[in-house]
């Protein structure tokens, strides 16, 4: 069968081998779990619990202010301990609760339904929304949001993304592997709110085995389908895998829902799962710590609140030379100057970069126009041009370029042989061009 | 903990945090490598003359580029290849025969005025080896049209001076060429292997394709501006470059002769002087091969396709400000 995939893209190598075979661990539960009350795209939440205060595991520590939001849950039980200004992975300063783990690991009262297949689409979707689940492939968006599609954009198909395109990253490749049934009960209770009847899973074709498994899962459900696809980066980007699968494209500016699509992470799809069938809220995920900068890379299932510097200890450590701590994957993740970050719902890796690894960027030279930025990028734009207009500070030219477009997979900055950063110089125009 | 010790040795960039292997340096080298079997053909037909004239137009490029870099306090920029990559393409469209100042002057305008006085790497709109070139013919038109016999004897000393498959056929017809080369399959395989009167690295069809096979293997270029350049060479010399009325003309000739394989694989597919999205470059292939063909059929030189190449620069940046990528997702104007 012919693979499917989209336009462009690039090939970096995918490193996948340093993690892909290790199987989901338990993390250690955090002394002290640092919960950020932002941790989504939207509105942050309200603090509702004051410092002081006895919390148990799963209990509401923040409360969404809006509708593009999502609640925050304690992830150990235990003494808030403080309310106060932490770094995210993004470096910016936000609010989070700190929790003291009293390790009684107590949980607060959960609403198990074996018989949730039954609850109504509005059910599943507020069971869906109090659990705080958000968009675990590091995008975050409240996934509430996307099964409340306005009435004129009727949604026919959802798509279970397990493309896992960002090189090192195994998080979702283990959950496939390990909870096959998990991720077809999510896809099947994302369904069931839409009210639609086709359901796809993508995932790239380095993964064999969850191929495997996610087919043989769902080979009792006639009306989902494993789609296998290509490997190429960013194959997992939304508008790349609705591409791939279905051939539609979300309109420039558009978003999937758009083309009658709703997209979901295969971490959503299990976090779904747990939120319907045993009202669990979203207090924890997998996280891949891989790179060569690591001892033991392998898949941990964290708290939310852990800090990635326990994480590491837990993989044995840093190997001699670790030389960049990136949150997320290489190609889109955050660089981050302090291991005491905590673990987020958005969190798909802590990835190590060793000595070896490590490219500088210190250095780039001009731009000799050979176009290989043009033909990589999945939107069809010239980066090229939106770097060098951006270069000479014409922000506003940048605008004929489709700069909108853009979503800074790195493709070009990847490929671009004189290293120019172009994804720095698009952000840079991004943020000072007038809307 | 231990490991929050070592975080004040962390990097801290933006993402991509990995880059390919690619650079400009490697791909200025690969390309310069790649002209080797079209080099050793020169020095098979030409003699020590091949080596001489390359060597000079190096060292010139080299030399210039230092040069206006250190009077502009640049960083010197050698080692990235581009400036030795125009001196080797500038001897190869040199006649063997030319005396020591021509390639040294030529060499000077190509990379000092053309690229380095327009900003440097990546910001010339002409092509500067062929600038290089343009600038020897007009100003030397004859000793940069005293074209030496391949002799394929290394140490020919009397060497003996013929005029060029296009300057046969421009003058004197098809009728003298065959007589010259013997009959049709004597011509096309003299012109393949590169046994006629040319410019040093232009004259063997033959190293020209295995160097740019490399390059389309190794996706340096891309087929888009050589196909459509040739192509359109390869109709318009059939339809109006016969003398018995249209389609006569023997197109053959006209693809394997001059500086057509050289140009379209090593010239007009430079990167910094043809338009970056694709259909803009098959744009300008068939404005290159146009204009070929309309100077080798109806002006005054035997040759177009150095000025063709030129003229069509001219026009790069506004092909590719007419004929931008499709944006994904992009709504067709004609719906709304």
């Amino acid at each position: 069968m012919a693979l499917l995939t989209f336009k462009g893209g690039v090939h970096p190598p995918d490193n996948k081998e340093l993690a892909a075979g290790a199987a989901i661990k338990e993390a250690q539960p955090p002394k002290q779990a640092v919960i950020p009350l932002s941790q989504h795209i939207g509105a942050p939440c309200n603090c509702v619990v004051e410092v002081g205060q006895e919390v148990k595991k799963g209990q509401l520590i923040g409360e969404p202010t809006a509708f593009v939001s999502a609640p925050v849950h304690a992830s150990v039980s235990g003494k808030v301990v403080a309310i106060t200004q932490v770094p995210n992975a993004m470096g910016r300063m936000v609010q989070a609760v700190v929790v003291e783990n009293d390790g009684k690991e107590e949980w607060t009262q959960l609403q198990d339904n074996p018989d949730y297949m039954s609850l109504s689409p509005d059910e599943l979707k507020e069971k869906i929304k109090n659990a705080g689940i958000v968009g675990m492939g590091g995008a975050t968006f409240p996934t509430h949001v996307k099964l409340s599609p306005p009435k004129e954009k009727p949604i026919d198909v959802v798509i279970i993304n397990g493309a896992e395109c960002e090189p090192y990253l195994t998080a979702d490749h283990r959950l496939m592997v390990e909870r096959p049934e998990d991720v077809v009960e999510g896809l099947k209770i994302l369904m069931k709110v839409l009210g639609v009847s086709r359901g796809y899973i993508g995932i790239e074709n380095n993964k064999p085995d969850a191929i495997e498994k996610m087919t043989e899962a769902a080979s009792r459900e006639p009306n989902i389908e494993v789609k296998a696809l290509q490997v190429k980066y960013p194959q997992g980007a939304e508008k790349m895998l609705i591409k791939a699968i279905v051939d539609r494209e979300v309109p420039a500016g558009g978003l999937p829902m758009d083309v009658g699509v709703v997209v979901q992470n295969v971490g959503t799809a299990v976090a779904i799962f747990e939120a319907c069938r045993y009202g669990k809220p979203l207090i924890e995920r997998v996280v891949t710590v891989t790179g060569r900068g690591v001892k033991q890379p392998g898949n941990l299932l964290a708290r939310i609140g852990t800090p990635i510097g326990q994480l590491i200890e837990e993989c044995g450590g840093f190997s001699d030379s670790p030389k960049k701590v990136i949150l997320g994957g290489p190609m889109m993740g955050f660089a981050q100057f302090s291991l005491d970050v905590p673990v987020t719902k958005g969190t798909s890796g802590v990835l190590v970069l060793s000595e070896k690894e490590y490219v500088s960027a210190e250095k780039y030279g001009p731009c000799i126009r050979c176009g290989r930025c043009v033909d990589a990028c999945p939107m069809g734009l010239m980066p090229l041009m939106l770097s060098l207009l951006s270069e000479k500070g014409f922000y506003e030219d940048t605008k004929e370029y489709n700069i909108m477009d853009c979503f800074e997979c790195g493709s070009c900055t990847y490929v671009c042989p004189a290293k120019r950063p172009i994804v720095q110089h698009i952000r840079l125009a991004k943020s000072l061009i007038k809307r | 903990m231990a490991v929050t010790n070592r975080q004040q040795e962390l990097v801290v960039t933006v993402s991509p945090h990995v880059r390919s292997e690619e650079s400009t340096a490697k791909i200025m080298w690969t390309v310069t490598l790649s002209l080797l079997p079209a080099f050793v053909m020169a020095v098979y037909y030409f003699g020590p003359r091949a080596v001489y004239v390359t060597a000079l137009t190096v060292i010139g490029s080299l030399f210039s580029e230092w040069l206006i870099e250190r009077m502009a306090g640049k960083e010197i920029t050698l080692s990235d290849g581009s400036a030795f990559l125009t001196g080797v393409l500038l001897g190869m469209n040199l006649p063997s025969s030319v005396p020591f100042y021509i390639p040294l002057v030529s060499s000077f305008v190509a990379v000092a005025i053309t690229k380095q006085l327009f900003g440097g790497l990546g910001y010339n709109i002409f092509n500067p080896a062929l600038i290089g070139r343009a600038f020897a013919l007009i100003t030397w038109p004859r000793a940069m049209t005293t074209w030496f016999t391949p002799t394929a004897a290394f140490v020919a000393m009397d060497a003996k001076t013929t005029a060029t498959p296009l300057g046969i056929l421009k003058e004197e017809g098809m009728h003298k060429l065959l007589e010259v080369f013997g009959d049709k399959m004597h011509l096309y395989q003299s012109l393949l292997m590169g046994h006629r009167a040319g410019s040093l690295g232009e004259t063997s069809v033959i190293a020209i394709l295995i160097g740019a096979a490399f390059l389309l293997y190794k996706r340096y270029i891309s087929l888009h501006i050589p196909l459509s350049f040739i192509g359109t060479v390869a109709v318009l010399t059939w339809a109006f470059g016969g003398k018995q009325g249209l389609f006569t003309g023997d197109p053959i000739v006209h693809i394997l002769s001059g500086g057509l394989m050289l140009g379209a694989f090593y010239m007009a597919t430079d990167y910094v002087t043809c338009p970056t999205v694709k259909k803009g470059q098959i744009i300008f292939g068939i404005g290159c091969g146009a204009l070929t063909a309309l100077i080798r059929l109806k002006a005054g030189y035997p040759e177009g396709v150095m000025f063709a190449i030129l003229l069509m620069n001219c026009f790069t940046p506004l092909i590719d400000r007419n004929l931008k990528s499709k944006v994904f997702g992009a709504r067709k104007e004609a719906s709304k």
